[in-house]
């Protein structure tokens, strides 16, 4: 067996350090060069960056593919795998695999809906789901076995995250799944984006009541704002994303050439409230393909310098 | 019930266009019920297909007849001197029924003039709602009545996903999100624990990715 070494976020989380991540979407194609262009934009500035895998279902490639790019550039990897598009049999495959390559970190997810995609033709698979898919790679860490109770010559230790969304419906179910995942095994937890504050400090607090945010390390979800028309878009377009009013007018307040400085204004006034939040233990930016601003935005927090990487 | 919805006429049209003598073969219990393949049905689309194939100068001879079911050898047998003297049978029950028609009737062409769509209930007048998937492993019983294996569009097991919003799925705004009803369900009747209970893994081996199945009753057999 190889030796066990962490990953970097799960050593930074472990320590109690505010741990911070950013997002790379693959291309539409084969370049690699797209990939190391955002990997250069984001070294440096965060403890690792997640690989969505094929997001809101449109082909691009693969997510082992791009995590494997960052990682030869000295980036850590965060690999976002979905049940949409594959079963068990290659879900349990792709991780073992992945591993083998150098990824320690995985995000499970059910995934979006093929039908927002550019393939709404496609069939799709959802033969486990991520709650499922949290406890196999688990199962796998703990017990050295696959589903079917085999035991693997070198098992995968993956450090696990999974998705949370505090703003979706029925909000009161929201916490209860969140306590079904960390029983499931999950690490760390990733939360859709915050901009409605109220709602995510109401979960946060139902959260730590019931001693959840000791069991899991919670990285609270931001994405800078563009324009007024992309608030406006992603408060009315985008399923389970909760966009206040009050943020719209204040980005519609601002002419267009000051809006994205207006955006990255108000994303670093929830990042500082969110560090303020107990039960918070770090923050990922989802810079939408705008990932030359997560460097002046973590800088501008004052999360700068990130712990070096150990050895 | 089986759901199903009749064929365009264009498309069923082109399917008989070889033929001279055709059948026009009803369904008189699931697709009856869902307007689909009725004698009712069977009648209107006799009277549509004569009428377009006149307006081209075509004669065509269709004999109409609508059975029980299409899927049960005793009615069929009903309808086997009428299948004999045609050229080709349109049949107007579910897939079942095509094949069962297809399977004892070996020499004639059969050829569906309906698109089997679910297995569903008639929620209220002219609409129908799909509710089970036919997994061949029933589990209502945990999720208050509510299959969420059919009613989720990602079959999720564990709970609603983060697209849930105001009780609907973020597929569609027209489709309910199972989740909540589960929800609202399970607290109607004071089982809301079952929400904390992990539920693994579902075997797929009872439904069809098991393959095609066969239930044998030895107690039946003859």
């Amino acid at each position: 067996m190889n030796k066990i070494t962490l990953s970097n976020l799960q050593k930074i989380l472990s320590k109690g350090e505010f741990a911070v991540t950013a997002e790379c979407g693959p291309p539409r194609g084969a370049d690699f060069e797209v990939v190391r262009r955002k990997g250069e934009l984001l070294k440096g500035f965060v403890d690792a960056v997640n690989v969505t895998d094929n997001q809101t279902a449109i082909v691009r490639m693969s997510s082992i593919a791009a995590c494997v790019h960052l990682f030869n550039m000295g980036i850590e990897p965060v690999m976002q795998m979905v049940t949409r598009d594959r079963n068990r049999i290659a879900l349990q495959s792709d991780i073992m695999g992945a591993y083998s390559l150098g990824i320690k970190n995985i995000l499970c997810l059910s995934g979006d809906h093929q039908t927002f995609g550019s393939q709404p033709d496609a069939m799709n698979v959802f033969d486990i789901d991520s709650m499922n898919l949290v406890r196999t790679v688990r199962d796998m860490r703990s017990d050295g076995k696959d589903m079917s109770g085999f035991d693997l010559n070198e098992p995968p230790l993956m450090f696990i995250g999974a998705a949370a969304n505090p703003f979706a419906d029925p909000f009161e179910y929201r916490v209860i799944r969140l306590a079904k995942k960390i029983d499931a095994g999950v690490d760390f937890i990733q939360t859709q984006c915050v901009y409605n504050m109220d709602r995510f400090k109401e979960w946060i607090h139902l959260a730590r009541e019931e001693g959840l945010t000791e069991k899991v390390h919670i990285l609270a979800g931001v994405t800078p704002l563009k324009s007024a028309g992309m608030a406006r878009f992603i408060a009315n377009k985008v399923a389970g994303m909760d966009v206040p009013e009050s943020i719209i007018k204040r980005m519609a307040g601002v002419s267009k050439e000051n809006a994205a400085k207006e955006g990255v204004k108000i994303c670093l006034e929830t990042i500082a409230e969110l560090r303020e939040i107990k039960g918070v233990h770090g923050i990922h930016i989802m810079a939408i393909e705008w990932e030359e601003k997560v460097g002046e935005i973590v800088e501008s927090a004052g999360l700068m310098p990130r712990p070096e990487p150990e050895e | 019930m089986i759901v199903g919805e009749q064929k365009p006429i264009a498309e069923i049209k082109e399917s008989i266009i070889p033929y001279e003598k055709i059948l026009i073969l009803g369904c008189g219990t699931c697709v009856k019920t869902c307007f689909a393949g009725g004698e009712d049905e069977v009648a209107t689309l006799a009277s549509a297909l004569r009428l377009t194939f006149k307006k081209d100068g075509r004669e065509i001879e269709l004999e109409e007849m609508t059975i029980e079911r299409q899927c049960e050898d005793e009615f069929i047998q009903e309808a086997s001197v009428s299948i004999a003297r045609n050229d080709a049978v349109l049949s107007l029950a579910c897939g079942a029924g095509v094949q069962d028609i297809a399977k004892r009737f070996e020499k004639i062409p059969v050829l569906p003039g309906v698109n089997t769509t679910f297995i569903g209930i008639l929620e209220k007048q002219g609409l129908f709602t799909e509710e089970c998937l036919g997994c061949g492993d029933c589990t209502l019983a945990m999720f208050g009545g509510i299959c969420p294996v059919t009613r989720c569009s990602k079959k999720l097991l564990n709970g609603p996903c983060g697209g849930s919003m105001d009780g609907k799925c973020e597929v569609n705004p027209d489709i309910d999100c199972a989740w909540q009803q589960i929800i609202d369900r399970l607290r109607l009747l004071g089982q809301l624990d079952n929400l904390r209970k992990y539920i693994p893994p579902k075997n797929w081996r009872t439904s069809h990715a098991g393959g095609p199945r066969k239930l044998v009753r030895e107690d039946h057999v003859i």
